[in-house]
């Protein structure tokens, strides 16, 4: 080698002509013809560097953290399915006749978009399956969306550092629900159409601009021909532009922030324990990418969703009964349905269609800026300013997954109530009491969800602290001396006890005091006052962890019949001599009086 | 802050490598009464300490080569199957007739052709999911492995030195001693947006004006009130064809004759109804229509649907989709649903040939509310 060059030995003009040979000779390649392109990528990208750290990124396992991938594989096969259906699908509303092979539409009138629907359908070979492929995983995109959001939130992964990438995934959900809508419009069938006639309506209830907004986007009066074409270019270029954006983004801080992990012996908020992208995350991660498509194709091979050549064509004059939207609008359409009729006025000489907006206009923006200011919420209500990386049992976190769990009954509400027709008619119900039932609902679920769902938290928590105070049940009885009957309870071991005393519990912040207002603006108190309250709703009632001291504190009240349980080890051991025999006394304390396993007439009055 | 935070130490995370058996460190004694007991007061920990990964526990195929040797046979058919599944899409494809319908159970009848592709490319697919999954879980190593985190905060230096370049720009541009510039800049940078945002949204669509207030009805044709025509078939109705309990689909006469049939046809087309007379409850419906006969708009005053279903016995008009219904004896007011308005009515009458007519437009906008229409 040229070592010799930078060593200072030779004369200036070696040294010049060693560099040269540094810079022009290869360096190792190894690796055979894969290692040669490699290096010539490399020395002109730099591109091992990164491609090094990315490969030994470790992620963690856990099933709930396949929902998100769910959503990104979802997206991949909408992009692939949608390409190739543009190539047959026709964005237009010109109005044509039909003479393709499907006799029962033979002659009619139709729009362009219409009849090439149905030529993929029909005509195009294998074109069906694609159009299948497509709607079922739009609507697999959505619930997964969905159920990953679920995950994140009932977990905490959107404590700092990751209030970023929630609010880009909510905006992403917001956007495909939009990108959704605007896909199944295309085909200008009956069903797609009259969707699109109501949100004309659902525009002109818009206070001032409504019938300017709706005329701006349909290019003058509903119908118009304008429509298909602009939903054609918002539902292939506009939205899928900014959803990959944000896709993106969220990609990028996902791996800035390493995955977050379930709480457990060995992890902390400062490792990620799990697996490298290469090669098990890889093969997991891309198997389950086959897995999805492949399910996704079965789907669509044998359950027919969304058949257009059915409807038939889009006739103002028309409309099919049991009109519904895809699932994802179905919490908007039902809200339309619930909306009183009486919310509609008018004032100054004006209309006010509040019946329209609330739900049309007015509810998917509220409550998907709910979620999108959560996060910032619960953090100015913990103070807490330190990283998570630790995700929470939803248990130990029972204020936020009662208001997660009431959030979802009132979506499950509306969400049913847009199937009030098929209701009435499947379960011969009065489709008027199903409505006024569900009104009700609207408002007693969420509250009483919320109660049922804080309750059951806080039992599992305390039924975690049982098991890390008494052990678990081993089956075996004990008699003593006296005659009475215990159950041993064998000691949990220090791994499986840490996934239950690790959490931390936030307490209640104290309100303001009067003395601490000293030179504090009316506000400022007002804001801290508040902030107290919101603390205490949250924190007020909770199970904390179980601390070393109540542990001990739990076997010092059993030693009673330690002594007891001393003198029959002998007979145990040769009964079951496993590793746990020496926690065997652990068990007995279960017994003392006043205790919940204790039976009634062993208990003293206390 | 309230809560106090002991929590994991930070040195949790050199202790990726625990001892098997390792039970002499202080957090697993503690619980051990054999050793004797605690008080539970100043000489215990705070909080439990993480006692670090569990030792490795390892699979069948890990010690036992006959067991990696049955993995390595699975992972290879389930991607032989997938190669098969392959080879059936592309048999399937070109043999299948496109006509060619098969009876599944549960299914029923479908087209061969797309069951056929749709089952193999399936099957293709999820064989290479399933194989590369089963290979990961049974072959690949499954070590867990530690990657240490770090905090995403840059260091004091990064920070500061960002915040100097900035302030050392604003003190370079003059900025902050040039306030004119300052304003001018904002104001050409807020409105250069201005042309582009004129030209989308002003050339998206026309004005409403009044278009919205006026239907097809309103303008007369060649000097006449429009006839009744029935929907699709587009020809005109007599009285003497309404028998009583019959319901017409109708649309006005020449409707095919405008430049946009299908705009005209959102906002023109009406329900036509024979009752009983004495059905009819109010005055001014019975006196807009002839003996019974009664026409409305067909579209909902809620966001426009056609209210298409009609319940004969009751005389209720129901829209299928956000189930407004309307009371055709009470001049369509509504009686459940998130609809406030009624229908409007149409007034109509006979002409000399004997034909319905409409001897004016509807005297308010149908459809929809909107914020011009009171």
């Amino acid at each position: 080698m040229t070592s010799d060059a930078h060593t200072g030995t030779g004369r200036p003009a070696d040294a010049l002509r060693g560099d040269d040979e540094t810079s022009t000779a290869p360096k190792k390649k190894g690796g055979g013809a894969v290692g040669g392109v490699a290096n010539w990528m490399d020395e002109r990208t730099g591109g091992a560097k990164g491609i090094r750290y990315l490969m030994n990124k470790v992620f963690p396992d856990h099933w709930s953290f396949m929902l998100g991938e769910v959503a990104m594989y979802s997206l991949i096969i909408l992009l692939i399915t949608g390409t190739f259906l543009t190539f047959w699908y026709v964005p237009s509303m010109g109005e044509t006749i039909y003479h393709g092979s499907y006799t029962p539409l033979q002659g009619q009138q139709m729009s362009e978009a219409y009849k090439s629907t149905v030529d993929i359908s029909m005509d195009v070979r294998g074109g069906l399956l694609i159009r299948q492929i497509h709607h079922w995983a739009a609507l697999l995109f959505l619930v997964a969306i969905m159920l990953h959001m679920f995950r994140v939130f009932f977990t905490g992964a959107f404590r700092k550092p990751r209030e970023i990438n929630w609010v880009i995934g909510v905006l992403l959900f917001m956007l495909a629900m939009v990108e959704g809508f605007a896909g199944y419009s295309l085909p200008d069938d009956l069903l797609s159409g009259t969707g699109i006639r109501a949100a004309q309506g659902f525009m002109l209830s818009i206070p001032v601009i409504g019938s300017y907004v709706a005329y701006f986007v349909f290019g003058g009066a509903f119908p118009g021909s304008e429509i298909i074409p602009r939903l054609f270019t918002v539902h292939v270029l506009l939205l899928p532009a900014i959803i990959m954006g944000l896709f993106a983004a969220h990609m990028i801080l996902l791996i800035v922030h390493k995955h977050t992990q379930f709480p457990g012996p060995g992890r902390s908020d400062h490792n990620v324990v799990g697996f490298k992208l290469m090669p098990v995350y890889t093969a997991k991660a891309g198997g389950f990418f086959f897995i999805v498509f492949g399910i996704t194709a079965l789907i669509s091979g044998l359950v027919t969703i969304n058949p257009i050549w059915m409807y038939g064509p889009y006739e103002p004059t028309m409309v099919t009964a049991g009109a519904q939207p895809d699932w994802y609008m179905g919490f908007a359409d039902g809200a339309l349905r619930l909306s009183p009729g009486w919310w509609e006025f008018t004032l100054l000489g004006h209309t006010f269609s509040l019946n329209v907006m609330i739900g049309a206009i007015l509810l998917i923006p509220v409550i998907f800026t709910a979620l999108g200011v959560y996060p910032f919420l619960e953090a100015w209500i913990t103070g807490d300013k330190r990283e998570h990386h630790l995700l929470d049992r939803p248990r130990n976190a029972p204020t936020r997954t009662a208001i997660g769990m009431g959030f979802i009954a009132f979506y499950f509400v509306l969400f049913v109530a847009s199937g009030n027709d098929i209701m009435a008619i499947t379960l011969h119900l009065s489709i008027n009491d199903i409505t006024h039932v569900m009104q009700a609902s609207i408002f007693i679920l969420p509250p009483l969800v919320f109660w049922i769902t804080k309750r059951l938290c806080m039992s599992l928590q305390r039924s975690d602290r049982d098991l890390v105070l008494h052990g678990k049940e081993s089956g075996r009885l004990i008699r003593t001396a006296e005659g009475r009957f215990f159950e041993a309870h064998t000691p949990l071991s220090e791994h499986d006890r840490w996934r239950l005393v690790s959490y931390e519990t936030h307490r209640p912040i104290a309100a303001p005091t009067e003395a601490d207002s000293n030179g504090v603006g009316r506000r400022q108190i007002a804001k801290d006052k508040m902030r107290a309250r919101l603390s205490h709703f949250y924190f007020n009632d909770r199970i904390e962890a179980i601390t070393p001291a109540e542990l001990a504190a739990a076997h010092h009240d059993g030693q009673a019949f330690e002594s007891i349980e001393s003198a029959e080890d002998g007979d145990r051991l040769e009964i079951d001599s496993d590793e746990f025999d020496h926690h065997m006394h652990g068990g007995a304390e279960e017994l003392s009086s006043g205790h919940a396993y204790s039976h009634p007439q062993d208990q003293e009055p206390s | 802050m309230t809560t106090s935070f002991t929590g994991p130490e930070r040195h949790d995370h050199s202790e990726h490598q625990p001892e098997p058996g390792d039970h002499g460190r202080q957090g697993s004694d503690l619980i051990n009464l054999g050793d004797g007991h605690h008080e539970g007061s100043g000489a215990l920990p705070e909080r439990f300490e993480n006692p670090g990964l569990p030792e490795h526990v390892h699979r069948l195929g890990d010690d036992d080569p006959a067991a990696a040797k049955r993995s390595e046979r699975q992972v290879a058919s389930l991607f032989g199957v997938s190669m098969l599944a392959t080879l059936l899409f592309v048999i399937s494809y070109i043999v299948v007739g496109k006509g060619e319908i098969v009876t599944l159970p549960l299914i029923g009848a479908t087209k061969a052709l797309h069951v056929a592709l749709g089952v193999t490319l399936g099957i293709s697919l999820l064989c290479i999911g399933l194989g590369a999954v089963h290979w990961a879980k049974t072959l690949m190593s499954d070590t867990e492995v530690v990657e240490e985190r770090h905090t995403l905060r840059s260091p004091d230096e990064d920070r500061e030195g960002t915040v100097k370049i900035l302030t050392d720009s604003a003190e370079s541009t003059q900025l902050t001693r040039r306030p004119l510039i300052k304003y001018s800049l904002g104001g050409a940078l807020g409105l250069f947006v201005v042309p582009l945002g004129l030209q989308l949204v002003g050339s998206l669509g026309p004005l409403p004006h009044d278009n919205l207030g006026v239907t097809l009805w309103d303008r007369k044709l060649n000097g006449k009130g429009r006839r009744l025509m029935r929907d699709p078939e587009n020809t005109p109705i007599r009285l003497s064809d309404v028998t009583l309990g019959s319901v017409f689909h109708v649309l006005p006469e020449g409707i095919d004759d405008v430049q946009n049939p299908q705009d005209a046809k959102v906002k023109a087309a009406v329900l036509l109804v024979s009752m009983q007379e004495s059905d009819i409850k109010n005055a001014k419906e019975a006196s807009w229509g002839i003996q019974g006969v009664v026409a409305y708009s067909k579209i909902c005053t809620h966001v426009g649907c056609p209210v298409g279903l009609y319940e004969h016995t009751t005389h209720h008009l129901l829209c299928p989709c956000h189930q407004s219904t309307f009371d055709m004896t009470n001049d369509c007011e509504v009686i459940f649903g998130p609809a406030k308005r009624r229908l409007p009515q149409l007034k109509i009458s006979v002409n000399d040939a004997g034909y319905l007519v409409a001897d004016q437009g509807f005297q308010e906008p149908v459809g929809p509310s909107f914020w011009e229409r009171a």
